[in-house]
């Protein structure tokens, strides 16, 4: 069986895993990250979103071998080791953007991605734009778009310019 | 998902022998499509040839052409300056592919060698009169499409290139499935100087193909106007709970009128 | 009042756990020594099972045991939790619905064999080794084929696959009604069938002690007693004291994680057989083919009116579509939850109901948010706003002449409920202000301009939630009671556990029952713990749905803490020496009225378990009280939604521009927490209008069967959703609530379609089924256009 090392959340891991074991089978079930979650076997939902490398990808749809040398982010590694919360956690609870919190931590790191890869701005057309890899069925999206807009400014340390499109 | 062999081969010699040498090997690019697939348990390889390391990856424009590796991703080509700059209908299409995350890992050569009906790219590549260089040969995008899911690559055969001329005008129109978001009816209008393609992809029952009479008609005028009153045929038309063949086949006019109403 | 009591958008204690990957969700579970489950499904629809050879299957690498239909002959069926009459008497035809499928597989979804193994891929690859020989049989997917003459049985008991044949009302005065009416306006509805979709799959671990002869169940569910209830007491036959169920987080549930489910009665069993815990998780697409649907209702309904606009009477023909077996609560949906609504917002004298329900070979229906009365809310503003049209009269006189009026509460409607409260003139009014209904032509104008075609639409709904009295609900053929459940133990030190029979899965319950307990006990949050979800700790409960957690669960809750209170007021009057009269409760000090003597509540409770001054002759030691609360009524949330749409003629596409909701939901505690719940529900209900279908073939095969075919709505569909409140008072509970989580998508759905229907004025369009979709819309308009170009 494949030998594989990675980082996830800053820690070095190595792991025995089959070949056909999926990046999220690695976290939830062999490194016990069950925050990550799985919603769809499409490819769709999004729950189980992380950053590889920098970079939001359904880790349902990744195979572990192929994280061999990544940097792996999961939302257990958002929350700042004095227990204090990234402000896109922050804004998602400030604005009430989750109910049953299985969309969320996908969802957070999904949006993570959105706000710093658009530092010029975004408007809540490319929010909801943005989000098209995400699925939520509790909150109808509309404080998620809010908390978003809410995280921009806090994440580029600026005000949000009004429509940027 | 069934288990098999892993590889990550660092040259494309070294891909093409063990995918050569194995008929149940398969090719791994970005996964967006093959992991599900796999997930389903509908494909059993024995072995994953990863193409990740292989080099295949990058974008360059060489006099008239712009030349994609196989395994640049969508996101990739959608923010390259490149392609912004040489053929922003292709950096366009590229950005309304699948949500951000697919567009992360999935690759061009990935979207041509699956060639599914509903994918946006082949409307691209025929529509441009592409070029597919492969680890054996080049094939002009005319020979490429064979009908849904199915290409002229041999088996084994590994995507290396895409190679691109550069058009005076081209876009993209698409209309996206309300469900999976692939393209329902995607239309890739190019003006070069050899003459005006028009590529329509997710319509037809037999995958992307060229429009003959759109083609000759903005030939002679580059406008939305001129594809006034030219039908397409119906019974051509694939139907499916998300629209009947006259809904596809009404839906590739207002497509290609918009696609050239962009590309103005 | 307390700062974070009710009325304050206190931010939600769960949201820590949940944003910082902490939450506990069955399938974050593991127990040890546990093995996997994988359940062999029927790929055909109806089908008569000649053998299902599992030798080849036991041989393969880690199976532990494969179970099949045979292996619970010995085991009740599923039950079903409500029992409806037809209009001749007789009892509905209620076939057996076993837990594996036996002799037949009667949907695709149909679990045939249960294979058990030490991992998810091994007990996967020997469901493949299993062999089936399974005779195809003609199978019936849609109503109209299935109670077609001669059409095939899905239960041999169910002639012509009708399940029951039930009316309500008074149809003679119905018929006098449409006798002196100056027109009848008659519209043919569908009523879309969807698949919930929680974003949590079902899972449930079975796991068996083997030392104390005890099963635990953890399972997705919204009411854990009510499936201890259902599985022990009807399924298994295992007495409530060896049998616990708990369910954890849960992610999302809108009616599909109220029922009992045969996995959950499966891995139960079986874990007892292997003496091992065992873990199911059902994937994406397993939950297409298996979770209960909602809706699919066809009706026919007419509209006397006289010659005014008023409303004479309303009649109503409906087929509802039960699927194969009667899932828990299926009976009760097209009937009491929606026939009974049939009144709406209005005066409508007379009222008749019929509906049939028909067997079909596709999954199981139930309730699904809303339950029943969407579907009866679609029906009348539906007609609604067809009567307008044909009387030529204005949408909003025609609602406005025949509101019933505030002066009419209590109101009883000729068809069972008794409103208890309501202005619906205020909501309506305000959201017609709110929607700048009165600025709409010129935003229509702007909208032609740009070719577009706009429209507005109104609903304006009540429904009938708080669910329910228990008497009245047995009467009615519910099979338990419908009261809630609080616990309230107070510990010594003055911090405080909630033990509620209701169940969070998104609601936010830690956060507003928090809210409630520090508004009437003066406790401060984080000294407040709310437990739910485990029958082990929870002393009984019924559950989560049918928006009945604040107003029953709360008033539960209320009741206890009222007895808290006296049994405090009882030791402060010994404490400080005054008569238990002079004892006033308040910010959380008992005082002697008229004295500056007090004592706080932390004392009181130190003082209940350190009783060395203390009245032990008349009261027991300890602060911990519990209360049952059966409601008097249901309670009658209701409002107005108004949606506005831009439909692009070219391709057919809907957007939703915007869309604005005002709700009487009676008090609110947490108003972050209900705009969130009222959101959700219209995303919801635009998901039904705009994009959401499940749909079968003729064969019987479900075509949307995954997210790549059924459109679940995105950011991008779902407008900003402008949330505003009335408030009139429950009259009959504590605490004056109504209920919230369903008004969302009640309300939205005949919104959105009147609006369309509005859009396509100058098309000839008189109705759309839901869902919207682009083709459909295109086609409306392209049937059209010949005709124009012939006049
Ligand atoms: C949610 C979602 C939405 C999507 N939406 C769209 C959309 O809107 N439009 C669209 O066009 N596509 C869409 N896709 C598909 C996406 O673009 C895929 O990335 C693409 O189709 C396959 O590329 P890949 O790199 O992921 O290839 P893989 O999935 O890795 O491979 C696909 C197939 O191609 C073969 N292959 C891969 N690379 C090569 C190569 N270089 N040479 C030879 N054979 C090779 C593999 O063996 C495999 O058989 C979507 C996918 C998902 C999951
Ligand atoms: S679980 Fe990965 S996209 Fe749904
Ligand atoms: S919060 Fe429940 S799915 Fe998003």
């Amino acid at each position: 069986m494949p030998q594989i090392s990675l980082t996830v959340n800053g820690k070095p891991v190595s792991a025995t895993v089959e070949a056909r074991t999926l990046l999220v089978e690695l976290l939830r079930d062999k490194l016990h990250l069950t925050g990550t979650h799985v919603g769809c076997d499409t490819s769709q939902c999004g729950a189980c979103t992380v950053q590889v490398d920098g970079m939001s990808v359904k880790s349902c749809t990744m195979l572990a071998v192929q994280a061999e040398g990544a940097s792996v982010l999961t939302i257990e590694g958002l929350v700042n080791a004095d227990g204090s919360l990234h402000p896109m956690q922050a804004m998602f609870r400030e604005h009430h953007a989750l109910q049953c919190g299985y969309c969320t931590p996908g969802m957070v790191m999904s949006a993570i991605d959105l706000v710093e890869t658009h530092p010029e701005g975004l408007s809540e057309e490319q929010i909801r734009h943005g989000l098209e890899g995400n699925l939520c069925r509790c909150t109808g999206y509309h404080n998620i778009v809010k908390a978003i807009a809410a995280a921009w400014p806090l994440m580029h340390n600026k005000a949000l310019p009004v429509a940027a499109e | 998902m069934y288990d098999f062999t892993y590889a990550k081969p660092a040259s494309l010699a070294d891909a093409a022998k063990a995918l050569g040498g194995d008929v149940e090997a398969k090719a791994l690019a970005g996964g967006m499509t093959f992991i599900p697939v796999l997930k389903q348990r509908l494909n059993k390889p024995s072995t994953v040839i990863d193409l990740g390391a292989l080099g295949l990856s990058g974008i360059k424009v060489e006099g008239n052409k712009l030349i994609i590796g196989a395994m640049t991703t969508h996101g990739t080509v959608a923010a390259s300056t490149e392609v912004n700059k040489a053929i922003p209908a292709l950096a366009d299409l590229a950005s309304n592919i699948g949500d951000r995350q697919v567009r992360y890992r999935g690759t061009i050569g990935g979207s041509l060698a699956n060639n599914d009906p509903s994918a946006c790219y082949p409307s691209a590549v025929l529509a441009l009169g592409a070029t597919i260089k492969t680890n054996e040969r080049t094939i002009s995008a005319d020979d490429y499409f064979q009908g849904m899911f199915t290409t002229a690559l041999n088996p084994g055969e590994i995507i290396t290139e895409v190679h691109f001329s550069i058009p005076e005008k081209a876009a993209y129109a698409k209309f996206a499935n309300p469900a999976s978001r692939y393209a329902m009816v995607g239309v890739f209008v190019a003006k070069t100087t050899a003459g005006v393609r028009v590529a329509i992809t997710g319509a037809g029952q037999n995958g992307v193909f060229r429009h003959a009479a759109f083609e000759a008609a903005l030939a002679k005028s580059f406008t939305p106007d001129a594809l006034n009153g030219i039908a397409t045929p119906v019974d051509e038309m694939n139907a499916d709970i998300h629209g009947s063949a006259a809904y596809r086949a009404h839906l590739v006019g207002v497509m290609a009128k918009r696609a050239v109403a962009a590309a103005q | 009042m307390v700062v974070d009591g009710i009325g304050a958008s206190v931010k939600r204690k769960e949201d820590l756990r949940f944003l910082s990957g902490r939450g506990n969700y069955v399938d974050d579970m593991n127990r040890p020594g546990q093995t996997f489950a994988h359940f062999l499904r029927s790929d055909v629809p109806h089908g008569k099972i000649n053998k299902v050879d599992i030798s080849a299957a036991l041989k393969m690498p880690g199976v532990v045991a494969i179970f099949t239909g045979d292996d619970f002959t010995g085991v009740g069926g599923i039950p079903c939790g409500w029992q409806i009459h037809s209009k001749d008497g007789s009892p509905m035809v209620e076939p057996r619905h076993p837990v594996l499928a036996a002799g037949k597989v009667r949907h695709v979804g149909d679990p045939i064999a249960m294979v058990v193994a030490e991992t998810k891929q091994q007990a996967k690859d020997a469901a493949e080794a299993i062999v089936l020989d399974i005779e195809t049989l003609p199978a019936v997917a849609g109503m109209t084929a299935a109670l077609a003459a001669g059409a095939p049985l899905v239960h041999d008991e169910a002639a012509g696959n009708v399940c029951f044949d039930w009316h309500i009302g008074d149809k003679a005065a119905v018929e006098a009604g449409f006798a002196k009416a100056h027109k009848v306006v008659r519209l043919d509805l569908v009523n879309n069938r969807l698949v919930p979709n929680a974003m949590e799959p079902r899972a449930a671990i079975g796991d068996y002690d083997v030392s104390s002869g005890e099963y635990t169940l953890y399972t997705t569910s919204q009411n854990p007693h009510v499936i201890r209830l259902l599985m022990g007491a009807f399924v298994l036959s295992i007495p409530e004291h060896k049998l616990r169920v708990v369910a954890p987080d849960v992610g999302g549930g809108f009616g599909s994680k109220i029922f009992h489910y045969a996995e959950e009665a499966a891995l139960t069993w079986a874990a007892g057989k292997v003496k091992r815990p065992i873990k199911w998780t059902a994937d994406r697409t397993e939950a297409f083919i298996t979770d209960a649907h909602g809706r699919d209702h066809i009706s026919t309904a007419e509209l006397a009116l006289d010659s005014e606009g008023n409303f004479l009477a309303l009649k109503v023909n409906t087929q509802a579509n039960m699927g194969a077996y009667l899932s828990t609560f299926a009976p009760s949906v097209p009937t009491y939850l929606s026939a009974t609504l049939l009144a709406g917002v209005y005066k409508t004298p007379a009222i008749y109901a019929e509906v049939k329900a028909v067997f079909t070979n596709t999954v199981p229906v139930d309730a699904y948010r809303g339950a029943g009365r969407p579907e009866a809310t679609f029906l009348v503003e539906r007609i609604v706003d067809v009567a307008a049209r044909e009387m030529n009269m204005d949408k909003v006189e025609i609602r406005k002449k025949n509101f019933i009026p505030k002066e009419a509460f209590p109101y009883q409607t000729p068809i069972a409920l008794q409103y208890d409260s309501g202005d619906y003139m205020a909501t309506f009014d305000g959201c017609l202000k709110a929607a700048d209904y009165a600025g709409f032509e010129a935003r229509r104008k702007a909208s032609a301009a740009k070719g577009k075609l706009r429209g507005i639409g109104i609903s304006t709904y009540v429904e009938a939630c708080g669910i329910a009295p228990s008497a009245v609900a047995g009467a009615l053929g519910a099979r338990a009671g419908l009261y809630e459940v609080a616990n309230i133990r107070v510990h010594p030190t003055g911090s405080v556990t909630v033990f509620t029979g209701a169940h969070s899965h998104g609601q936010g319950h830690e956060t507003t029952f928090a809210q409630l307990v520090s508004e009437q006990l003066g406790v401060p949050h984080d000294m407040i713990d709310i437990v739910h979800g485990d029958t082990g700790k929870v002393p009984f409960g019924m559950g989560t749905y049918g928006s009945r957690s604040l107003s029953v669960g709360g008033s539960a809750m209320v009741k206890a803490m009222d007895k808290i209170i006296d049994k405090g007021k009882k030791i402060a009057a010994h404490l400080m020496e005054a008569d238990v009269h002079d004892i006033e409760f308040k910010d959380g000090k008992f005082s002697v009225v008229g004295t500056d003597k007090a004592k706080t509540f932390g004392e009181i409770a130190l003082t209940a378990y350190v009783p060395h001054n203390y009245p032990i002759e008349e009261l027991e030691p300890g602060l911990e009280e519990t209360a049952f609360y059966d409601p008097k009524n249901f309670t009658y949330p209701g409002g107005c939604h108004i949606a506005e749409v831009e439909i692009d003629p070219d391709t057919g596409t809907v957007g939703m521009v915007s869309f604005t909701a005002v709700d009487d939901i009676g008090r609110v505690i947490n108003p972050m927490i209900v705009e969130g719940q009222v959101q959700g529900g219209i995303a919801q209900g635009i998901g039904q209008a705009l994009l959401e279908h499940a749909i079968y073939d003729e064969s019987g095969q479900l075509l949307s069967g995954s997210m790549m075919d059924y459109t679940m709505p995105r950011a991008d569909d779902i407008p900003n959703i402008s949330v505003g409140t009335e408030v009139t008072l429950c009259t009959h509970n504590p605490l004056g609530s109504k209920g919230v989580g369903e008004v969302g998508a009640i309300g939205s759905p005949p919104a959105v379609i009147n609006a369309v229907v509005d859009a396509l004025r100058d098309y000839g369009v008189r109705h759309v089924d839901m869902p919207a979709t682009p083709a459909k819309i295109w086609a409306l308009i392209d049937a059209y256009q010949p005709k124009m170009a012939a006049e």
